[in-house]
């Protein structure tokens, strides 16, 4: 199997990814955005950074790009397909995932570690994890603020796709420990499908033992529990 | 500001001819204090820049040193800093932003990827809304310039001082990995090979910046010098960096200069002079931004995010395959001839093409005379000391902007793409993990202005000490320097005797500790209205240890405080002065640093060193209070108000299991006993008869002041 990490002009979690994937021994590789999506893919990986410098809107121009028509395609057929951080923003750009991720609450760009607590441990993304485990995990954004109209937001809701809620060290969501002003501190919200899943932390910055925490092994692992190839 | 009578004279016996405008601009910038370092270049050779490890020292884009092999393969280190002081003045965002830029093209120069930055910024006082504004603007720029291009920005240091309220301050340092097989040098090959330009087009931004840079700023300079400051293109930059490592990975580039002062004139002559070639370039062939630009523009121009590259005639078509893979523009502009550097020109007009440049290329790049300037030597202060309240100066110290918690600032910066960050902003030195050769890669970035200020050579010597022991405090050993030496007008002799100071402080300390000097940066004529800024002497200096582990910074409760290193028996220089008032001389620095600085690297690897934390700014008082947190506290006993305060570097708080094994490992370095972590979250200081207590709450709202203030 291999994980297509998909790179755009301004990709810069792409080797990242690959590296941390690599890591728990899962196959990927950088793909180029407009070499196309490579037939023998079995999951997709959009990595954080600036896609196309995302002057206009974070994601807007590489959710519309050819690769993520096809991208949307085969996720329609079960093609696992994981968007972190700038990934996140293209797939809500790309309809993937419902929402958008826009300008944080402080207005300017915030690295820092932060919490957040499962919240469905039953999907392949979080099945590593119990339901209300707490994660340590990066966040590196100026656009992480989920917003969705309350019409999409009560069906992300009542379908359970919310996957992960900012938190403080305990696991409780509340306003101080929301570090963006994101909708109910969501996090990370599934597609319509539970192997399609978009989140503003980085698990691959939390899964190299040599930087410290190891927290985000569990999500990408989920490319390991989702088998399908298109 | 245009080519000064002396220098016209020179450049016309050498010709036999007067110079064309074209070739009169091309000498004024590249011959220029901020280009040719007519007035530090006599200096400079205080510097030792050799060692065994040295592979490429001064003079290229950037220098390069091998590092130690623990694990892995030969694996080199690029590593460079420039300034871009002025143009942040008069435009905060774009001008450090592009300062950001330029660096990191510089690096790519060596055909080196970017694993990281470090930013040290000098501002007026922080009360002071002007300064917050520059403040602001050239965080956000380094933030978004740094953040998009995907560089973690690690490290660094921010000082508030009066002294630069008319002209702040922004040294970018970079470094980046690079390997024997994949070095390129901006050393002119072979007479045939084209010149190749790759990135940004070309417009009429950043025109005459470098000598924009070689003046004092007037008083309406953030007007009028607007057009002279360069605006960045993160997107492109980040194209330009992938490209450029696509271009390496098949051995396309043969030479590399990135375009930075003087634009296409300065890059592609220095090029071809370092190879003592000459080249004949179109400049028509350039491709460009703008309608109808005339051959000064395009040869001046400091549009950002371009390279020029030295390519083999039969590579040509796939440099271009890359670029255009990657979206940036390309044009061949020209060849590596063994004659003269001359530039051609062709437009709609019918006077068909012009010889608009037609110079030795050596003579160009090195023929600037250098300047021989009088200068008058610093003194030391005389000893005024306050009798001041401890409480309240314990508050003000910690509480100064200068020595608080400078987390609003690392926030905005993305640090830990790249997946290297194992130490991260806000710990004494950033490590970052270069698994390619089982090393440890330590970086400390800054300078102590109120140090050179009190005391330019000693100052100097304690700035190389300090950044040297926030290395050893995260066991690393130091193992090469860049420096960036900012000073006022060198035309005024004790601003110029001031900075010669800096410069021998300097490289007789890196000397004493053999690490070598390998590359810098000059900026002169920091000067305004509000006088010359204090003789300002960056230092960003690398440590390499084996392994990424090092102890934290924070106490755990658990172990006995131990400081270890001399003091120096003064606070001339000090945070406690500079809130408190008064004068002192410099502190005594430690007579032999090297041993010193190795005892501090020995004792952070103990497996009994539960913390360590570098003492500097603000002394004692605030390595101490930066140690305790919510779970973990401090409990410490220091003589007076002096031991304190006292922030002679080459000093750490080691909290050990162990402290027989810390005097051990010491041997003649002075160990003090300092008292015990505990499980309080509280800071308890005895000094002399007083007593002091803060709990962590209370320590973290003094610290950030920063962030209280701007947030």
């Amino acid at each position: 199997m291999t994980v297509a990490v998909i790179q755009f002009g301004g990709s810069n979690c792409d080797r990242d990814s690959v590296r941390a994937l690599s890591h728990l021994g899962i196959d990927a590789e950088r793909v180029w955005y407009e070499d196309g999506l490579p037939d023998d893919a079995t999951g997709v990986m959009l990595p954080g950074g600036f896609s196309y410098g995302d002057y206009l809107r974070a994601g807007a121009m590489a959710g519309r790009t050819p690769i993520l028509a096809s991208i949307r395609e085969a996720a329609a057929e079960g093609l696992p397909v994981l968007g972190v951080c700038n990934g996140a923003q293209i797939g809500c750009e790309a309809g993937l995932t419902p929402g958008a991720f826009t300008v944080n609450r402080s207005a300017r760009f915030q690295c820092e570690r932060i919490h957040v607590r499962v919240e469905n441990a039953d999907t392949p993304w979080t099945a590593a994890y119990d339901e209300g485990a707490v994660l340590e995990l990066p966040i590196a954004h100026g656009e992480g603020r989920f917003e969705a109209d309350d019409d999409t937001y009560d069906r992300l809701v009542e379908e359970d796709r919310i996957l992960l809620r900012y938190c403080d060290a305990d696991g409780d969501v509340t306003d101080a420990a929301n570090p963006n002003g994101s909708r109910d501190n969501v996090a990370g919200v599934l597609g319509s499908q539970e192997t399609v899943a978009v989140m503003m932390p980085h698990p691959e910055r939390a899964t190299l033992p040599d930087l410290g925490g190891t927290d985000g092994t569990g999500l990408l692992r989920g490319f390991e529990r989702t088998t399908t190839t298109v | 500001m245009s080519l000064s009578d002396p220098d016209h004279d020179l450049v016309a016996a050498e010709l036999g001819r007067d110079p064309t405008p074209a070739e009169a601009a091309l000498f004024e910038n590249l011959w220029s204090e901020h280009c040719a370092y007519r007035s530090s270049r006599p200096l400079l050779s205080a510097f030792d820049s050799e060692a065994d490890h040295v592979v490429v020292g001064p003079g290229d884009d950037a220098a390069v040193v091998s590092l130690p092999t623990y694990d892995g393969e030969e694996t080199y280190i690029a590593m460079g800093v420039e300034s871009h002081n002025h143009p942040s003045y008069v435009d905060p965002y774009d001008g450090a932003a592009t300062g950001v830029g330029g660096i990191v093209r510089d690096i790519l120069s060596m055909g080196a990827y970017p694993i990281a930055l470090t930013d040290s910024l000098y501002f007026g006082g922080f009360d002071r809304e002007h300064s917050r504004y520059l403040f602001e603007g050239v965080v956000e720029g380094i933030a978004d310039y740094g953040n998009a291009i995907g560089v973690p920005t690690v490290g660094g240091s921010v000082e508030f001082d009066e002294g630069y309220e008319g002209n702040p301050l922004v040294n970018v340092a970079c470094v980046g990995l690079v390997t024997e097989e994949r070095l390129v040098t901006a050393e002119a090959k072979r007479p045939g090979n084209k010149l190749v330009l790759v990135g940004n087009a070309t417009g009429r931004d950043g025109l005459g910046g470098a000598s924009f840079a070689s003046e004092d700023l007037s008083e309406d300079a953030e007007t009028e010098d607007r057009p002279a400051v360069q605006v960045g293109d993160p997107y492109t930059e980040k194209l330009l960096i992938e490209a450029n490592e696509a271009l390496i990975d098949e051995d396309l580039i043969r030479a590399a200069r990135d375009l930075g002062a003087a634009g296409l004139g300065g890059a592609s002559s220095e090029l071809v002079a370092k190879g003592g070639l000459g080249a004949e370039i179109e400049l028509d062939a350039v491709h460009q931004r703008e309608p109808n630009m005339s051959a000064l523009e395009i040869l001046l121009a400091e549009s950002q995010e371009r390279m020029c590259y030295e390519v083999r005639p039969e590579d040509v078509d796939r440099v271009a395959e890359i670029a255009d893979r990657y979206d940036l523009g390309c044009s061949v502009i020209g060849e590596v001839t063994e004659g003269n550097y001359v530039c051609t020109f062709e437009d709609d007009e019918p006077r068909g093409r012009e010889t608009v440049v037609d110079v030795p290329a050596e003579f160009l790049a090195d023929g600037a005379p250098m300047n021989d300037l009088p200068m008058t030597e610093p003194t030391q202060p005389s000893r005024d000391r306050p009798d001041a309240d401890l409480d309240a100066a314990f508050e003000a110290v910690v509480a100064s902007p200068n020595t608080a918690s400078k987390e609003w600032v690392y926030r905005q910066y993305d640090h830990e793409v790249g997946t290297r960050t194992a130490r991260r902003p806000g710990d004494d030195a950033a490590v970052l993990a270069i698994r390619e050769a089982g090393a440890g890669l330590a970086l400390s970035a800054g300078a102590i202005p109120a140090w050179t200020d009190a005391a330019p050579y000693e100052g100097a010597k304690a700035v190389a000490l300090e950044n040297a022991a926030n290395l050893a405090a995260k066991g690393a050993t130091p193992h090469a320097a860049v420096d960036c030496l900012n000073g006022g007008n060198p035309e005024k002799p004790d601003v110029y005797g001031g900075f010669g100071a800096i410069v021998d402080g300097l490289a007789d300390m890196c000397r004493d500790l053999s690490v070598p000097v390998v590359g810098g940066n000059v900026s002169l004529y920091n000067d305004s209205a509000a006088g010359p800024i204090p003789p300002t002497p960056t230092v960003a200096m690398i440590g390499v240890r084996e392994g990424y582990d090092a102890p934290p910074v924070g106490v755990t409760g658990e172990g006995t405080l131990l400081e270890v290193g001399e003091r120096g028996g003064a606070l001339g220089g000090s945070e406690y002065l500079a809130q408190m008032g008064g004068s002192d001389r410099f502190p005594t620095l430690p007579a032999d640093a090297p041993a010193v600085v190795e005892t501090l690297a020995t004792v952070a690897d103990l497996d009994s060193t539960l913390a360590t934390h570098d003492v500097s700014h603000g002394g004692l008082a605030v390595t101490l209070a930066e140690m305790v947190s919510a779970e973990a506290g401090v409990s410490a006993t220091v003589a007076d108000v002096e031991a304190l305060f006292d922030e002679t570097p080459g000093r750490v708080v080691v909290e050990t299991t162990d402290p027989d094994a810390v005097r051990e490992a010491a041997g003649d370095a002075p160990v003090r006993s300092l008292g015990e972590a505990t499980t309080d979250g509280t800071l308890t200081l005895s000094v002399g008869d007083t007593e002091l207590t803060r709990e962590a709450d209370a320590i973290r709202d003094l610290r950030a002041v920063i962030e209280a203030e701007l947030s």
